[in-house]
């Protein structure tokens, strides 16, 4: 039993930085409609970013203002050479240019920062404490406070700020939000933005504990189950999605992965989207299917 | 019921002569014989292997996807699981049955057909990003199961596969010449079926579907049917370009050479040369086995050998990000319409002056 | 039956019909709609915007299923029906918004409607075998009468997206005729022309259905065009039959004149 809640537990703490990288996503959808691809590039790039300038010998929270800088200003870039281009282009051109882009940013990163692995120290100690009984990693804690720190800042800013409000009309109904003099193409900057400092945030974590590398960039691919579940348009979704993935698939991992060799953590969560999906279309909180695209 | 052709006939003046547009025809000749005859002479081994083989074996895949997201409008990101399953299928067909190489490279192929078939039944129900994210369980499942399962590979220590020979009926293909004229001519027949596929009604459904497949229902078209008779089809095809990869041109594999990158080159492919188009496969795959020795090129003459070769990559990779970008911004159907566009205004321009 | 059901010939009728009623999330498009389509007769259905015609034709050939009534076609009594299978059984439809596939072109647009007679399989399509091939040399024959017959030759090859809206309301009734249908729903095949382009599409239909003997159902918002055409008008207000007879029988009923030609024209 013990061994049943260690693994459950350790599961969500790490699916809560899966919801992490789910939320940018959900961000971007809904404010562009864009099912963003890039957003593994895009921590990746402000990750090694910020290790970069602290091995320069740049203090921890001075790296910070010049990397949440480089992320505005390709949200900008984004906004101009890709998003405005095509507007109005389906939803899945859309999708293939942000593959596009994510080339595009892991080749400027890398080729700009090098593909070395960097060792990235943000402080907690990866440590498992005792918590009664059960045996947690302190830093998975830690993570997950962060996380739901950052969950915490990201509905106070849509539910009190102008910024908030904009972002929610245009979600809602973009024609309603240009005729009220909403201007789209800021928002669309503003959320790209939003969405690469929670991919920034993400990247620390995760570089944190397996050092910042190009596989940071597949995180995206664990989103993408998780968006399944949780639905594309829900940021609640995305949290309670990406703590359904963390757990299964570290129950499936440590109770079936034996059975059939292991290393099923790689596809476990998409099977396990695929019955959500056959169960529920638009997942757990989603909106509406996507029709057609 | 009324013969409507019969009846409507009576408005008809004068017979109808339909002229077909067949002047492309000649070229494709041309060039297959060009291919058969003039390349084997006058290119030297070198390109021939490293160069041609793995073109023609990009653009057969490239004819695969362009099946099933070109023209039928599924968008899939499991090509090179697909690939691997005809590699994988066609070796277990090599080394158990003992089979010559052509029958067990169709059979693979009809192995990846399959699998394509059975991942392609969720399409019935589920649409766009969705299915997409299908096309992904796909893919990790299979390189999974082709790593974590040591039958597929025989139980070798390096979960690799080659062939154990590779003849055709008595004639040994084990030369690189061998190995040229067996995947130019697979390429070449599955070519002519793909155009005859997507010329005919078969075809004509297809697109229906993919540009409104409701739309299509009510025209009186199977739309299931369609979808996973494209993903059967289109994984037959990635499916015979997996093993030719593996067999023709690599010599040995494991599913690394099968992995998500793969997919996206796939799809880039057919980005770059054209979505519904069969010669933008080949135009697509041109472009990009030759890029990267264009900037290779480029980088030895202008820097001497001093761009170190991770950076190159990487440039190489920032550059086809680009493109893709470029190529959805401004010609979404891709090279074989930008070329096309040339040609047509190549033919009028001697006629303004 | 309800009452007041088109007059005479009911046994003649091939399409009934009975007691349909459809909602959208609670809101109500057709409530209890009942009538009668007698074989080779040209139907309109009028009414005012929202009265429920679209969805009306929605229903007969499946891309809505109704919370009750059903459909009799033929001899075949349908409680749901999907557009498939409306579509193999000869019941063709066009769209008020057209609905045709924009990047392919004219001709391969019109030959996807003989789908339902293709007797070949992908095996015979991929290797061209000859049956594969007196096929498509049929369906290709087939398609040109259409395209003779419409007026669209010239446009044979041309994407159907880049054409206009006219042309495209012609493609799509040829996609819909050429499958030799035995019923049309025509969802407004003039909106948006002038007076002319009109007159031809009236004409068009006038020949489909006298010299080919298909019946229509058409939807149309002009009155003195429907008054030529149709032999039998149907009219809708908020989802419910408010009339139902000849055109002059229609014109003379004081209910149908509150509802709609008065109100809207």
């Amino acid at each position: 039993m013990t061994l049943f809640l260690e693994t459950l537990i350790g599961g969500l703490l790490a699916g809560t930085m899966y919801s992490l990288v789910a939320i940018g996503f959900v961000l971007i959808y809904k404010a562009s409609g864009v099912f963003n691809f890039a957003q593994g590039s895009i921590l990746l790039f402000s990750a090694l970013l910020f290790v970069t300038l602290l091995e320069a010998g740049i203090p921890f929270a001075l790296a910070l203002i010049p990397t949440i800088a480089a992320i505005a200003i390709m949200a900008v870039l984004i906004e101009w050479w890709v998003l405005r281009p095509l507007t109005n282009r389906s939803a899945m051109t859309l999708f293939m240019a942000t593959l596009g882009l994510s080339y595009v940013v892991e080749g400027v990163a890398q080729g700009a920062m090098g593909a070395n692995v960097h060792a990235l120290d943000i402080g907690i100690p990866d440590l498992p404490i005792f918590v009664g009984d059960l045996l947690i990693s302190q830093f998975d804690l830690v993570a997950a406070i962060t996380a739901i720190a950052l969950v915490a800042i990201l509905a106070l800013i849509f539910d009190r700020t102008r910024i908030g409000i904009s972002l929610r009309a245009v979600a809602d109904d973009t024609r309603a939000a240009l005729s009220v003099g909403i201007n789209l193409n800021r928002i669309w900057q503003i959320v790209w933005t939003v969405a690469g400092i929670t991919g920034l945030v993400a990247g620390l974590l995760w570089g944190a504990r397996q050092g910042v590398q190009f596989s940071l960039s597949l995180v995206v691919l664990k989103a993408l189950p998780v968006l399944i579940i949780g639905g594309f348009t829900s940021i609640f979704g995305a949290i309670i999605g990406g703590l359904i993935v963390g757990a299964s698939e570290n129950l499936a991992e440590a109770y079936i992965g034996p059975y059939i060799g292991g290393g099923i953590t790689s596809w476990f969560a998409y099977f396990l989207a695929l019955l959500f999906l056959f169960i529920r279309p638009t997942g757990i909180f989603g909106e509406r299917t996507i029709q057609r695209v | 019921m009324t013969d409507t052709t019969l009846t409507l006939d009576r408005n008809i003046s004068q017979p109808i002569v339909v002229r077909e547009r067949k002047s492309g025809q000649y070229w494709l000749w041309l060039l297959l014989a060009g291919a058969y005859l003039a390349l084997p002479t006058f290119g030297n081994e070198y390109w021939l292997n490293a160069i041609v083989v793995p073109f023609l074996i990009l653009s057969l895949a490239g004819i695969g996807l362009n099946i099933l997201t070109g023209y039928a409008g599924q968008t899939s990101l499991g090509s090179g699981g697909f690939m691997a399953v005809g590699a994988f299928a066609t070796y277990a067909f090599l080394l158990h049955l003992q089979l010559t190489f052509p029958i067990a490279l169709f059979l693979g192929g009809l192995i990846a057909a399959l699998v394509g078939f059975l991942f392609g039944l969720p399409s019935a129900k589920i649409k766009g990003f969705y299915l997409m994210v299908t096309s992904l369980a796909a893919q990790f499942f299979l390189e999974w199961l082709f790593l974590k399962v040591p039958w597929f590979y025989n139980y070798s220590s390096s979960a690799t596969i080659s062939a154990p020979r590779l003849d055709t009926f008595g004639i040994n293909l084990n030369n690189s010449l061998g190995k040229y004229y067996l995947v130019l001519t697979v390429v070449a027949v599955l070519t002519w079926v793909a155009l005859n596929l997507v010329r005919s009604q078969t075809g004509r459904n297809w697109m229906a579907v993919r540009d409104m497949d409701t739309a299509a229902a009510v025209a009186g078209i199977r739309i299931n049917h369609s979808k996973i008779l494209a993903f059967a089809i289109s994984s037959f095809y990635l499916g015979v370009a997996g093993a030719l990869w593996t067999f023709a041109y690599l010599g040995s594999a494991g599913v690394q050479s099968f992995g998500l990158s793969r997919s996206f080159q796939i799809l880039f492919i057919i980005i770059i040369g054209g979505l519904g188009s069969i010669s933008g496969c080949f135009i697509g795959a041109a472009f990009i086995s030759l890029l990267p020795l264009a900037l290779d090129v480029i980088a030895q003459t202008l820097f001497a050998g001093r761009v170190d070769a991770g950076l190159l990559q990487n440039i190489q990779k920032a550059i086809f990000g680009a493109l893709i970008i470029w190529f959805l911004i401004k010609e979404p159907d891709g090279m074989a319409r930008l070329i096309s566009s040339w040609r047509s205004r190549l033919s009028i321009w001697p006629l303004r002056f | 039956m309800t009452a007041n059901s088109a007059g005479a010939g009911d046994q003649d009728a091939i399409l009934r019909v009975r007691n349909i009623s459809l909602s959208f999330q609670g809101i109500k498009a057709i409530t209890d709609l009942s009538f009668n389509v007698r074989r080779r007769e040209i139907c309109a259905l009028i009414g005012p915007n929202g009265a429920g015609k679209s969805s009306l034709l929605n229903v007969v050939n499946g891309v809505y299923t109704p919370d009750s009534g059903e459909i009799q076609y033929g001899n075949e009594t349908f409680r749901r029906l999907k557009p498939l299978d409306a579509a193999r059984r000869g019941i063709g439809r066009t769209f008020q918004n057209n609905a045709l596939f924009k990047k392919m072109s004219v001709r391969d647009n019109i030959m996807t409607g003989l789908s339902r007679h293709s007797r070949t399989n992908f095996i015979e399509h991929a290797l061209r075998l000859p049956r594969a091939r007196r096929e498509e040399a049929d369906f290709t024959r087939r398609s040109e009468s259409v395209l003779e017959f419409l007026d669209l030759r010239a446009h044979r090859h041309t994407p159907v997206g880049s054409l206009a809206y006219g042309v495209q309301k012609r493609v799509e009734l040829g996609r819909a005729l050429v499958s030799d249908p035995t019923l049309l729903l025509l969802d407004e095949p003039m909106a948006g022309m002038n007076a002319q382009e009109k007159a031809e599409m009236a004409a068009f239909i006038k020949d489909i259905n006298q010299h080919l003997g298909i019946t229509i159902v058409l939807i149309e918002h002009d009155v003195s065009v429907i008054m030529n055409l149709s032999d039998h008008v149907v009219v809708l207000d908020y989802g419910r039959k408010v009339g139902d007879g000849t055109p002059a029988e229609v014109r003379a009923n004081p209910a149908v004149i509150a509802a709609y030609l008065g109100a809207t024209h």
